[in-house]
């Protein structure tokens, strides 16, 4: 066993361990947050508020 | 599910957001990191099948004629997206301007071009990693967790926050990009010995001008993703400043970056080798004989591919989270993350297509489902700031960039769009009819059956006067 299958582990170690961060915050994110606040976002607002398109 | 004070992480503030959204975090610097980083990763390999097709002077034609496609491009989009500054990009400018059902397609031209662009960079990253391998005399290595690992890192960078991730691009963006001005200038000829051969090296069409046209395909490689700045829109600080400023700083970039790579590969490569190289920049560096200059473009080329993931799926996941908020998908995929801001159900449903993808379709399969679902997207563009200048016409509404000639841009992009359409029927027609056949499709799902639960006057949040003649 050379160093190349140390980095294939490694590389297969450090990719669940992305995958679970993911997961996992994802996961405790929906349960702390009620779906009207995620998908509160709207197009535009930040315009709406700042700009107007007259010249 | 209803909140309590219990529920409330630390981390976060005990005023719980009532309303979330994309932070406004970015500058020029990362719009252009986003556009070049997508790109540059052509310029490192792809653009030389043209090479094969037509010989080095049929590359340079290529190279040159999708440089003024995407030139149009670059000052189209600008001058659009400085006014519709929001997330999705160019899905959300056919939405204001031309309708629904356009808009729904190029939110899916979007996602399918950057998604697999992203699976063919996480093949790239496997087969550089191979072949370093290779080189210190391991045979055999397993591809598949170095695939994984790029695609896994890459999303975790995109879930937590874009200012990480673009800042991320902007270094290895950089880093790459000063490669190849680096290859450039120590082997050009006014720098002593020079190992360059143009003199030996070049000769004439070798297929003719039908090697040319059938060369057009992958002259595509040396731009195919700068359109992307746009997704950026509705987190830059200064919208109709940044972006105009980050997308042709981009173009401009990538124009000098193809021509060097062009001249520096075809004076040290013979067109019969260069045509079918698979890594042609470190091939050209190994060529020059220099370790230095092996080692800076190995690098160059692995951070190329990386850049390029990473703004594919900043890129697909902000698409796709739009066409949720507008409910054109189900909404779920419009949430944002409330302490990374990002659009995180986007980024996370995205991660196992593009797994799919990487680990089991072919690399040119992926590569030309993504170069079709980008030319049909160029195909709209002119067709939609047409429409803006005659429903918003100058004087009637704000913008951050006013392109230059119009409508002459527009109809050169057009005109060049029948051309490359052609040039990739020539190649693979059959992909192209089903990947046309599949957009009738899901039209045909979207108008009959989705429609139906988008709100319609919802959708249309831009602060606008009413269009000219309505």
């Amino acid at each position: 066993m050379d160093i190349w299958n140390f980095m294939e582990y490694a590389a297969w170690a450090l990719s669940a361990l992305f995958g679970l961060f993911i997961i996992i915050d994802w996961l405790r994110t929906d349960s702390t947050y009620s779906e009207e606040v995620l998908t509160s976002s709207r197009e535009g607002e930040l315009e709406a508020l700042t700009e107007e398109h007259h010249i | 599910m209803v909140e309590t004070a219990t529920q409330i992480p630390a981390s976060i503030d005990a005023s719980t957001p009532e309303k979330v959204g994309l932070l406004r975090v970015l500058g020029p610097a990362h719009v252009w990191a986003l556009g070049v980083g997508i790109v540059l990763v052509g310029e490192y390999m792809g653009w030389n099948f043209a090479v094969g097709k037509g010989g080095a002077y049929a590359a340079l034609i290529a190279c040159w004629f999708a440089g003024v496609l995407y030139t149009c491009v670059a000052m189209i989009d600008s001058e659009v997206t400085s006014t519709v500054a929001a997330a999705g990009g160019q899905y959300t400018q056919a939405k204001h301007i031309v309708g629904p059902l356009m808009a729904f397609n190029v939110g899916l031209y979007l996602v399918f071009a950057y998604t697999m662009l992203e699976a063919a960079n996480a093949i790239t990253v496997g087969f550089l990693i191979d072949t370093v391998a290779v080189m210190t005399g391991h045979d055999g290595l397993d591809q598949r967790p170095f695939i994984i690992l790029a695609i896994m890192f890459l999303a975790w960078l995109n879930y937590r926050g874009v200012l990480a991730t673009l800042s991320f691009s902007l270094v290895i963006t950089a880093i790459a990009f000063s490669a190849i001005i680096i290859l450039f200038l120590a082997t050009a000829p006014f720098m002593g010995d020079s190992p360059l051969r143009h003199a030996e090296l070049m000769t004439d069409l070798p297929y003719g001008w039908l090697g040319v046209l059938a060369s057009m395909h992958f002259g595509l490689w040396y731009y195919l993703g700068i359109e992307g700045t746009t997704q950026a829109a509705e987190e830059v600080r200064s919208p109709a400043r940044a972006l105009p400023f980050g997308t042709l700083a981009g173009i401009i970039t990538l124009l000098i970056a193809a021509t060097l790579t062009w001249y520096v590969c075809v004076g040290l490569m013979p067109w019969e080798y260069l045509g079918q190289a698979g890594v042609p920049l470190f091939d050209a560096a190994r060529l020059s004989g220099s370790t230095f200059l092996m080692v800076l473009l190995g690098i160059g080329t692995l951070f190329a591919t990386l850049a390029s993931a990473n703004g594919c799926i900043c890129d697909a996941s902000r698409a796709w989270f739009a066409m949720g908020r507008d409910h054109y998908l189900p909404s779920w995929f419009g949430a944002v993350h409330p302490t990374y801001r990002t659009p995180y159900r986007s980024i996370i449903f995205l991660v196992p297509i593009a797994l799919i993808f990487a680990l089991g379709a072919p690399l040119d399969q992926v590569i030309t489902f993504s170069i079709l679902s980008g030319l049909l997207e160029y195909t709209f563009m002119p067709l939609n700031v047409i429409l803006f200048r005659r429903k918003w016409p100058l004087e009637t509404i704000k913008r951050g960039y006013e392109h230059p000639f119009h409508p002459i841009p527009a109809i050169v992009l057009l005109c060049l769009c029948g051309v490359a359409f052609f040039a990739v029927f020539l190649g693979y027609g059959t992909q192209l009819v089903a990947m046309v056949s599949f957009y009738v499709i899901v039209s045909l799902w979207f108008h009959f059956w989705r429609y139906r639960f988008v709100s319609r006057a919802a959708q249309f949040s831009m602060p606008w006067p009413r269009p000219a003649g309505y």
